[in-house]
């Protein structure tokens, strides 16, 4: 296994959800798991990466880096424990658990 | 001069002479058409001349495995340097015959699972290849210049006169048959039964000059059947892309299916997710390839008028008969396929979607890899624009406005593939250079062996969106719609952010959230079938697949 780290920029200055509440949108299969956290890091963004397949960490960079950026996020951090998926897998969860997150906060 | 003789060749029926000379062998060998299995090698060596074209039987499903078998015994001195022309090299006795030297030259469509040691046989000088055909391609040759002296071919059974019953599994016997028995060739079949009176005459008697019953029913492999416990996630994703921005926006109601699992699942949220959106009815009413299990449920659910097939699969036949509304039934109660007129359904059809490995920047697609031969099979002709056809049609006239936006108004097919960006292990479809330039150099072939041209192609879809190349003005543009949805992949991030969203908003790149669809119903909770056994089920228990697919 290696273990991956990216911190992106965010939206510096962002608060924390208003609510205050550390909201968690999980979603999981067979090949990937991802958690989704709302936490002070100061507008910030963290992930963090346990992959099974070593050489791939520019394309974990581009793929967080792009889902960031595409939803204008701010404070969250991204635990992904990857069973070897493709980058398609990991979007697909990536979004599909950002929805179940926003969904909850509707 | 002579009417009766043509200088050059001796005479103007001399390949009916040789044709009697053959039957006069083979008849003092074994008295009449029915061969006793045993005396089957023998009578190959008498009615076979050295340099023959000949014809073993085979493809997706039968073979002719046992008169393959009786031909790799042969004596080499007796019978040799052959000339091949069948579609598919898939079992051993089809090269064993070219290691022992009865054999030498080959045309041919496919060779599949036999394609690493064809390889190895073609390096080492056994084997000449002449061409690697599409089927159509193939069969076009029977009536030129490819025309088989000898034929072995397959059928379920046959009657002591030698006519012929298939079963489903038509195929290609009758354009082997009919290009073999009007130019002076030997027919001889190999059956699974000899009866009194066959259920159905597939072949004339007349026709056929030697039956023989196997020991064993020939080899047939259920190579359509996907358990749909196997699809994805992200097919489900691409499925749905595919019914809402291709299937949906154009009315696509004549088509073939590819054969993977991709296409898999588009069969299997018809009754799902298409249903839903209304579009029973709208959307594939018509279509042009075999009876896959997973249409079960689309079918069942009163999705699909018609289906004709190019052959049958294992396990089907109960329910194929059962359903003579949506199949071709015999009057004898069992299908008739026919591959030819199979792929000629399919290449008039409104659209083709199939599956490919790799896919370069002008959308040039190749199934091609490194130290294999495979070859083509058909996908090229239902794969590629249909320039000869000249009737209207809803889909057809929709993309035609697209592709022709000047000049002369045209219709177009729809070609589309539909892949992952990268497939297992994480090796890129989208590629800079195909490997099939590397092929050819290996094997010495004419072109490279590109399975579906990028003009052609029409659609690309992967689990990222759309890229709709009939919108795309220049070749520039061409690549940029294809790294948009080339993900990840080198392709894929080197494109030009700026271009994209300008082909975008132009069409040429569709996303899912522009077509509506929802990537968290991309699940396969969304399949109408997730197992095997719910195929069974939804076939009313007509559907028995083969052991090999029953986990319960």
């Amino acid at each position: 296994m290696e273990r991956l780290e990216f911190r992106f920029a965010g939206r510096p200055g962002t608060p924390v959800a208003e609510t205050g509440e550390a909201l968690v949108g999980v979603v999981g299969s067979g090949n990937l798991e991802v958690m989704i956290e709302r936490v002070d890091l100061g507008g910030g963004c963290l992930a963090v990466v346990d992959t099974s397949i070593h050489g791939f960490g520019d394309t974990w960079q581009q793929v967080l880096a792009d889902f960031v950026d595409r939803r204008g996020l701010a404070n969250i951090r991204l635990s992904i424990n990857d069973g070897g998926a493709t980058p398609a897998v990991v979007v697909l969860r990536l979004d599909q658990a950002w929805a179940g997150l926003e969904e909850g906060e509707r | 001069m002579d009417a009766s003789t043509h200088p050059a060749r001796g005479g103007w029926n001399s390949l009916a002479r040789n044709y009697e000379a053959r039957i006069a062998r083979g008849h003092a060998l074994v008295g009449g058409k029915v061969v006793p299995a045993d005396r089957t090698t023998a009578l190959l060596e008498a009615v076979i001349e050295p340099g023959d074209r000949i014809c073993i039987e085979g493809n997706n499903q039968k073979h002719a495995d046992f008169l393959a078998r009786a031909l790799a015994e042969a004596a080499p001195e007796r019978v040799h340097d052959l000339h091949v022309v069948q579609s598919n090299i898939a079992l051993a006795p089809h090269l064993d015959i070219f290691e022992s030297g009865i054999a030498r030259r080959l045309d041919f469509c496919y060779a599949g699972p036999q394609g690493l040691r064809l390889a190895q046989l073609v390096a080492a000088g056994k084997v000449e290849v002449g061409a690697i055909h599409t089927y159509l391609e193939l069969y076009g040759r029977y009536f030129t210049d490819l025309t088989p002296r000898v034929s072995l071919i397959a059928a379920e059974a046959a009657d002591r006169d030698g006519n012929l019953y298939t079963g489903p599994n038509t195929e290609d016997t009758p354009a082997i048959v009919e290009a073999t028995a009007f130019r002076s060739g030997v027919l001889i079949a190999q059956v699974n039964r000899i009866v009194d009176k066959v259920p159905r005459v597939d072949v004339p008697g007349d026709w056929v000059n030697y039956v023989v019953e196997a020991p064993k029913p020939h080899y047939i492999e259920p190579i359509f059947t996907r358990d749909p416990a196997a699809i994805t996630d992200i097919q489900v994703l691409m499925a749905m892309m595919v019914i809402r921005g291709i299937y949906e926006k154009y009315g696509v109601t004549r088509l073939n299916h590819g054969i993977g699992f991709d296409t898999a699942a588009i069969e299997l949220i018809l009754p799902t997710y298409a249903e839903e959106l209304g579009l029973r009815g709208k959307i594939c009413r018509y279509m042009s390839v075999n009876p896959c299990p997973t249409l079960i449920p689309a079918i069942e659910s009163g999705f699909i008028d018609a289906i004709h097939c190019a052959g049958s699969e294992l396990g089907m036949e109960r329910y194929v008969s059962e359903r003579s509304d949506v199949f071709f039934i015999g009057r004898d109660g069992t299908m008739r396929s026919n591959r030819v007129y199979c792929q000629l359904a399919g290449h008039y059809a409104d659209l083709f979607i199939g599956s490919t490995l790799q896919i370069d920047l002008e959308g040039n697609s190749s199934t091609a890899t490194h130290a294999r031969i495979t070859g083509f099979g058909g996908a090229p002709n239902f794969g590629s624009e249909s320039r000869g056809r000249r009737h209207g049609s809803p889909a057809w006239l929709a993309a035609g406005r697209e592709a022709h936006r000047q000049g002369m108004p045209r219709g177009r097919k729809l070609v589309v593939q539909m892949v992952e960006t990268f497939k297992e292990g994480l090796s890129p479809t989208f590629v800079e250079r195909l490997d099939a330039w590397d092929l050819m150099d290996t094997f010495n072939m004419p072109l490279p062996p590109v399975m579906v041209y990028g003009d052609d192609l029409t659609h690309i879809v992967t689990e990222e969106g759309i890229a709709n190349l009939l919108l795309c003005d220049s070749l520039a543009e061409r690549a940029q719609a294809i790294r948009a949805v080339a993900g990840y992949t080198e392709v894929g991030r080197k494109r030009d952010r700026q271009m994209v969203e300008m082909l975008r908003a132009r069409g040429a790149v569709v996303y899912p959230e522009d077509i509506g669809v929802d990537k968290r119903l991309a699940s396969r909770d969304l399949l109408a079938a997730r197992s095997i056994k719910d195929l069974v089920r939804w076939s009313d228990g007509l559907y028995a697949p083969p052991a090999r697919f029953r986990n319960w």
